[in-house]
C-alpha cells in the first residue's frame, strides 16, 4: 500500500510561536522549540517528523505563512 | 524515507505566496489578520490579478497591510474605505477594487459609509474582519462587543442595557437591495480558512460582473485585546462569538 510521508519547512525568523499550528496538527508533529529566533520566540519544528503526513493543516492556520508543506507518495 | 529526500520542489504542496512581502507582519502573534492577509495574497496570485486590484487599506491594526501585500494600495480616513473604494472603481471599473477593515472602522465610525456604498450597489469587495474589540488602540469597547465580554472600557462585561446591544452590520447589508454577496466566515481551523478562501475568491470575481456589492466578514479573535493565548482565544470565540455571529452565506445572488 502506497504510504504518504509529508515534511515541512519553517522560516524560523518569520515565526511569532503563537502556538497555532501545533494546535492545528492532527499527528502532533510540531511542537515550539526551546531555542528561540532573533525576536525571542520560541519558533515551532517537526518534533516528529516520521508521523508527518504534508496534510498543510498547520501551513493553513498560520498566520504569517512561516509554513513550507511538502508531500511524496511512497511505495511500500 | 530521509526527511532531505521529501523536500524537494516536486512535492511542494503548499508555501507562501510571492504577493505576500517578506516584511514581518507587525500583527501580534496568532492574529486572524494574518491568516486573512495570507489569503488575499494567494487568490490574487492565483488569479492572477496582482496588476489589476487596488485596495483601500483601514485605519486599524491593518493599517500597514499596503506594506504586506504587493499590490497597489490608498490609505483612506477612519472608516472611510467604502467612501475612496466608490470613487476607484467609479474611475478605473476595470480594476479589482477591495476595501479591508476592522470592526473599529467598518462597524463604528464608518458605518454610514458602509451601508451606503453597499445600498448604492457599488462593484467593490468589501473585507470585514470582526473581533469584537478595538484591537489597535488597547482593547476597548467595539459597537461589536458581545453581552458579557470584558474589555477595558467595561472591565465588568458589556451590559445591554447600558452600553446597546452588539451591532451586527452583516445582517444589515444582507437585506440592502445594493448587495449581491453577504457572508460570514472565520478562520480559526484548516477548514474554515479553505472556506473563507473560496468566499473571498467569489467576492473578487462578483465585483467584475456588475452584481453589486460583496461582503465577506471574518470573525476573527484579538487574543492581546482579550487577554488569552491564541488557542484560547480561537476556543473562546467558538463558544462565544459564534452564537451571537453564526456562519455562513447570509445572501448569494
Amino acid at each position: 500500500m502506497a504510504k504518504i510521508k509529508g515534511a515541512i519547512v519553517v522560516n524560523t525568523e518569520r515565526c511569532k510561536a503563537c502556538n497555532l499550528c501545533v494546535v492545528a496538527c492532527p499527528k502532533d508533529v510540531i511542537a515550539l522549540s526551546k531555542e528561540v529566533n532573533d525576536k525571542g520566540y520560541n519558533f515551532a519544528y517537526m518534533q516528529n517528523e516520521d508521523a508527518c503526513v504534508g496534510c498543510a493543516a498547520c501551513a493553513y492556520v498560520c498566520p504569517d505563512a512561516c509554513i513550507t508543506v511538502y508531500k511524496v507518495k511512497v511505495e511500500e | 524515507m530521509a526527511i532531505q529526500n521529501i523536500i524537494k520542489p516536486e512535492n511542494l504542496v503548499y508555501t507562501k505566496s510571492k504577493i505576500l512581502t517578506d516584511i514581518p507582519m507587525h500583527y501580534c502573534p496568532g492574529c486572524s489578520h494574518g491568516v486573512v492577509n495570507k489569503l488575499m495574497a494567494e487568490v490574487i496570485e492565483e488569479m492572477g490579478i496582482q496588476e489589476d486590484v487596488i485596495g483601500v487599506a483601514p485605519v486599524g491594526c491593518a493599517v500597514f497591510i499596503y506594506k504586506f501585500l504587493d499590490i497597489d494600495f490608498q490609505q483612506a480616513a477612519h472608516g472611510r474605505a467604502p467612501a475612496v473604494a466608490t470613487a476607484i472603481k467609479r474611475l478605473m471599473p476595470n480594476k479589482y477594487v477591495f476595501t479591508y477593515q476592522g470592526d473599529g472602522d467598518l462597524a463604528a465610525i464608518g458605518t454610514a459609509e458602509t451601508i451606503h456604498a453597499c445600498n448604492r450597489g457599488e462593484n467593490i469587495l468589501i473585507i470585514y474582519i470582526n473581533n469584537g474589540i478595538y484591537g489597535m488602540t488597547g482593547g476597548q469597547m467595539a459597537p461589536t462587543t458581545i453581552d458579557g465580554m470584558k474589555t477595558a472600557t467595561c472591565p465588568y462585561g458589556r451590559n445591554n442595557e447600558v452600553n446597546g446591544y452588539p451591532l451586527n452590520i452583516t445582517n444589515l447589508l444582507a437585506i440592502l437591495e445594493g448587495t449581491c454577496y453577504v457572508t460570514r466566515q472565520s478562520v480559526h481551523n484548516a477548514g474554515s480558512v479553505r472556506k473563507t478562501k473560496q468566499a473571498i475568491l467569489k467576492g473578487f470575481k462578483n465585483s467584475m460582473l456588475g452584481k453589486g456589492t460583496s461582503v465577506i466578514e471574518v470573525v476573527s479573535t484579538c487574543n492581546s485585546g482579550w487577554k488569552m493565548t491564541p488557542e484560547q482565544a480561537n476556543n473562546w470565540m467558538v463558544e462565544n462569538m459564534f452564537p451571537v455571529y453564526p456562519m455562513g452565506d447570509l445572501k448569494d445572488l
